[in-house]
């Protein structure tokens, strides 16, 4: 039978090491309300590690506070602090090597290097945690959440902020990652590097230095998120680069300097998204082929599509841009005028960017408007040529 | 000179126009933030009507009342009076009732709408000085053309001709000479061409002085770190003086050689 292992500062047993040397497979350590300094906390064995009222497990910046390396493991309602800071090994608050089935749950973790770290592990579940780092710069500083080669998990309802990138995916497929806040991170909120066939929803994201990075992925698919005010002069909602057969459906970009930044993307489907506010709805950046863009709100932005290029290979319809000044006479709903996204001035930026002084200048007002009358300079065949006249809810 | 500068003045006073320009100003800061309650965001819209109305209101004004008053300015030229004296009262009284129209027809509504406890009030008072640089660099200029032409019809169209020149052409120009140059490093260039032009500079200054800076950016870096520091400013708000002085300057000059 599984039995109960108390741990406190003056019980039988006052440290976590002790605890887990002393329990057999399955048991339950329960640690009570203390401070705990300790660091390198090799769980080896099938365990359940509960805290009771926050425990705080002190590392004192010498080094990797609790390393995971056996499956069906439960870390649940810990305060983990001071990890140490290095510049050659990763080391993190909690660690999870090579197993499989575990849960981390109700951790905070503060006043570290690399937060969660799940290294070759599977069918995991992060959740409800709360990390909260210092990062200030990008070199000294690690991730909130960081995944590598690792499948099947679900990180779902933390909250991530002050980190290098708050959660962070290497060579990771089949993730699920919904209902978390990441945000004030210096780097991006959420990074995807070789990981395919990955879902996040309902995300909220920020005031990083970008929000989301999806890179060299393919089949990711991005429902329902929030980017909002990942504001600067080098800050993105999201930014996409080599990323074949997404989806994007129904996010909200709001107040982000560029709303999405796209790179060599194909085969994306950009659905029921509002843009608001944002400097740049999208920039196009090139080799961009077969993207859809319907249904989507385009609100306010200072420039609604950037494109580099005269070829244009992708699709827009039904959207709506607030920018439109066309008619509908038969009443349908859709604009009787093709709209044109791209203005002349944003294609003249993109070739010189110096020329973006004279944002806001009359000058440019009035040749936006001949380029909009007769298209020399900007794609001709990119339009919207069923411009809707309401916009979506 | 304070006489017909007082005479001036309170002759556009009484005058409809004022009351209509003041009008024009109230109206819209209402309407403004009636639609978009948020004061700093109206800031935005407004300096976009700033640059480019102010200058062309005070173009027109400055001519249109110099050739208008020519007769009571004849008259007045038969006295024993100063002729700087009488140009210079009828300037500040042209520039003065414009700008005071600017600076309450704009005022009213926003301290009505809170600008007073919003931190948007260092942009709005840096927009209202700057639309006054403008009010008096551009009478000054207008008032320049029209003493140099006795022909009205040519007076009005230089003047407008000077207007659309700063306004549009000369950013056509910049835009040009940006466009053919690209090679070359511009940061520097483009600052000095800013620099140039008084609408340019109006408008860049007002820029960066808002979020939307970050738009602007690497040379809206370089930019920043020019216009950011207390010299550049110092030499910006230089530049918007010496706009007003040189032409100011040579009104003085020139009324003193002219043979009415």
């Amino acid at each position: 039978m599984a039995k109960t292992i108390t741990v406190c500062n003056h019980c039988d047993i006052t440290s976590i090491k002790e605890a887990i040397s002393l329990a057999a497979d399955f048991d339950t350590l329960l640690i009570k309300k203390g401070t705990y300094k300790e660091y390198n906390i090799l769980i080896d064995k099938p365990l359940t590690i509960k805290g009771e009222q926050y425990p705080v497990v002190d590392g004192e910046k010498k080094g990797e506070i609790i390393r995971v390396a056996s499956d069906h493991v439960t870390i649940d309602g810990l305060f983990v602090i001071n990890v140490g800071v290095s510049y050659t090994s990763d080391y993190a608050a909690i660690r999870v090597v090579k197993s499989e089935n575990f849960v981390i749950q109700n951790v905070v973790l503060e006043k570290l290097f690399f937060g969660i770290y799940l290294e070759k592990s599977s069918n995991g579940k992060v959740y409800h945690n709360k990390i909260i780092g210092e990062a200030k710069d990008e070199y000294n500083s690690g991730n909130g959440i960081q995944l590598w080669y690792s499948k099947n998990i679900e990180v779902d309802r933390n909250i991530v902020q002050g980190t290098r990138d708050g959660i962070y995916l290497e060579f990771s497929d089949n993730i699920t990652i919904n209902n978390n806040t990441s945000t004030n991170n210096l780097r991006y909120g959420l990074h995807f590097m070789f990981s395919n066939h990955d879902v996040y929803t309902n995300n909220t994201f920020e005031n990083n230095g970008a929000g989301v990075a999806v890179m060299f992925s393919k089949h990711i698919k991005m429902y329902n998120n929030t980017f909002r005010k990942n504001w600067g002069t080098a800050a993105y909602g999201m930014l996409l680069k080599e990323i074949n057969d997404a989806e994007i459906k129904g996010n909200t970009f709001e107040e982000n300097t560029i709303g999405i930044n796209i790179e060599g993307s194909n085969r994306i489907n950009y659905h029921n998204n509002h843009f608001i506010q944002n400097g740049w709805a999208i920039k196009v950046l090139g080799a961009c082929y077969t993207n859809s863009f319907k249904n989507n709100n385009f609100l306010y932005n200072s420039f609604d599509i950037s494109y580099n290029s005269k070829l244009n290979d992708n699709t827009f319809s039904s959207n709506y841009w607030s920018g439109y000044t066309g008619y509908d006479l038969n009443k349908d709903g859709v604009g009787d005028v093709p709209y044109r996204p791209v203005k002349l001035f944003s294609y003249i930026v993109n070739r010189t960017p110096e020329t973006i002084v004279l944002l806001r200048s009359l000058f440019m007002d009035v040749i936006d408007f001949s380029e909009k009358v007769s298209p020399v300079f900007t794609p001709d065949n990119l339009l919207d040529d069923a411009p809707l006249m309401k916009k979506i809810e | 000179m304070l006489k017909i500068l007082k005479y001036s003045f309170y002759d556009l006073m009484r005058s409809r126009w004022s009351y209509v320009y003041f009008l024009f100003y109230l109206a819209l800061g209402f309407v403004l933030l009636f639609l978009n309650n948020d004061v700093s965001k109206a800031v935005i819209t407004l300096m976009n009507i700033i640059i480019v109305l102010v200058p062309l209101i005070g173009t027109i004004f400055g001519v249109m009342y110099y050739y208008n008053s020519k007769e009571f300015t004849e008259l007045l030229l038969a006295q024993p009076i100063k002729r700087s004296s009488i140009f210079l009262g009828q300037y500040f009284g042209v520039a003065g009732s414009l700008t005071l129209s600017l600076v309450l027809g704009l005022g009213i509504p926003f301290v009505l709408y809170g600008l007073l406890r919003s931190d948007a009030i260092f942009d709005f008072s840096m927009l209202l000085l700057i639309g006054a640089f403008l009010t008096l660099i551009f009478t000054a200029l207008s008032f320049n053309i029209a003493l140099s032409n006795e022909n009205k019809i040519k007076g009005f169209g230089y003047a407008v001709l000077l207007w659309l020149f700063l306004a549009v052409v000369y950013d056509g120009l910049f835009l040009m000479s940006l466009i053919l140059f690209e090679e070359y490093p511009l940061d520097n260039f483009s600052l000095f061409a800013t620099m140039l032009n008084p609408i340019d500079l109006s408008r860049t200054l007002i820029l960066l002085k808002l979020d939307i800076s970050a738009l602007l950016g690497y040379t809206g870096a370089v930019f920043k770190s020019f216009f950011g520091t207390s010299l550049g400013l110092f030499i910006s708000f230089l530049m918007l003086t010496l706009w007003t002085v040189i032409p100011v300057l040579r009104l003085i000059f020139k009324s003193r050689k002219k043979d009415f």
